[in-house]
């Protein structure tokens, strides 16, 4: 999965969380979740376990604690989808 | 049996709705609360017509749906260590209830929680609460969050 691919995957599995529609579809690797796209700091936690789903990968503590804005969790996707 | 968590709870009179733990595990919890006829709300809400307040009802669900499964899990988790300059503070991060039936003061109420994740500190439930006659009054998704704040250094 090119990092593109992953990126457009990663907007379907953000959307329910945001109600910023505008910038999802202009998101990039500086756009923080919590700041730019008002996501609840909990709601994080379903973006991580909505995206094992989505990508079949296993998100742990260490990681999930990386994933901030969007250019850190399409890292740590592509990290966790290159050890499958 | 499962009362001694109780004490665990940061709430106290006025604002403490749990009167009793009937079934505590890993998946869920189940629990009882007695609408006191003379608490503070009903004066007010309404004027000569006491109902229990949505809010109330969301809040008794929220402390025994959340609270006290929370506080069972991160016991069995880690072991509760109450440090002490400590304070853990259950916080509400979302819910979404739905209400079938009005609860009057004295009426007691029954609420069942069930555990969809606890993950990264953050537990959500499905939680449902029963009148006497096991009839739904209310319905909805939980989640909250346990926050240690440590006095010192806030």
């Amino acid at each position: 999965m090119s990092r593109e691919e992953t990126l457009n995957e990663l907007k379907k599995v953000i959307a329910p969380y945001t109600t910023n529609k505008d910038m999802l579809s202009s998101i990039d690797d500086q756009t923080d979740l919590i700041r730019d796209l008002k996501i609840n700091s909990a709601n994080l936690v379903d973006i991580i376990i909505d995206a094992e789903a989505t990508y079949d990968i296993e998100i742990d503590y260490d990681s999930a604690d990386k994933m901030i804005n969007v250019g850190t969790c399409l890292d740590v996707i592509t990290e966790k989808l290159s050890q499958k | 049996m499962y009362n001694d968590i109780l004490k665990h709870l940061p709430y106290k009179s006025s604002f403490l709705f749990v009167d009793n733990i009937s079934e505590l595990n890993k998946d869920g919890v189940t629990g009882e609360y007695t609408l006191r006829e003379d608490a503070f709300f009903y004066e007010d809400h309404f004027v000569g017509n006491p109902v229990t307040p949505g809010v109330i009802i969301t809040e008794i669900m929220a402390q025994i749906g959340l609270v006290v499964l929370g506080i069972f899990l991160i016991i069995k988790e880690n072991g509760f260590s109450f440090e002490p300059d400590d304070v853990m503070l259950p916080l509400l991060t979302s819910t979404e209830v739905a209400f079938h039936k009005m609860v009057l003061p004295g009426q007691k109420v029954t609420v069942i929680s069930k555990k969809q994740y606890f993950r990264f500190g953050k537990l959500k439930c499905y939680v449902e609460m029963m009148d006497e006659s096991s009839e739904l009054i209310a319905k909805g998704m939980f989640s909250g969050i346990m926050k240690k704040v440590d006095l010192n250094n806030e």
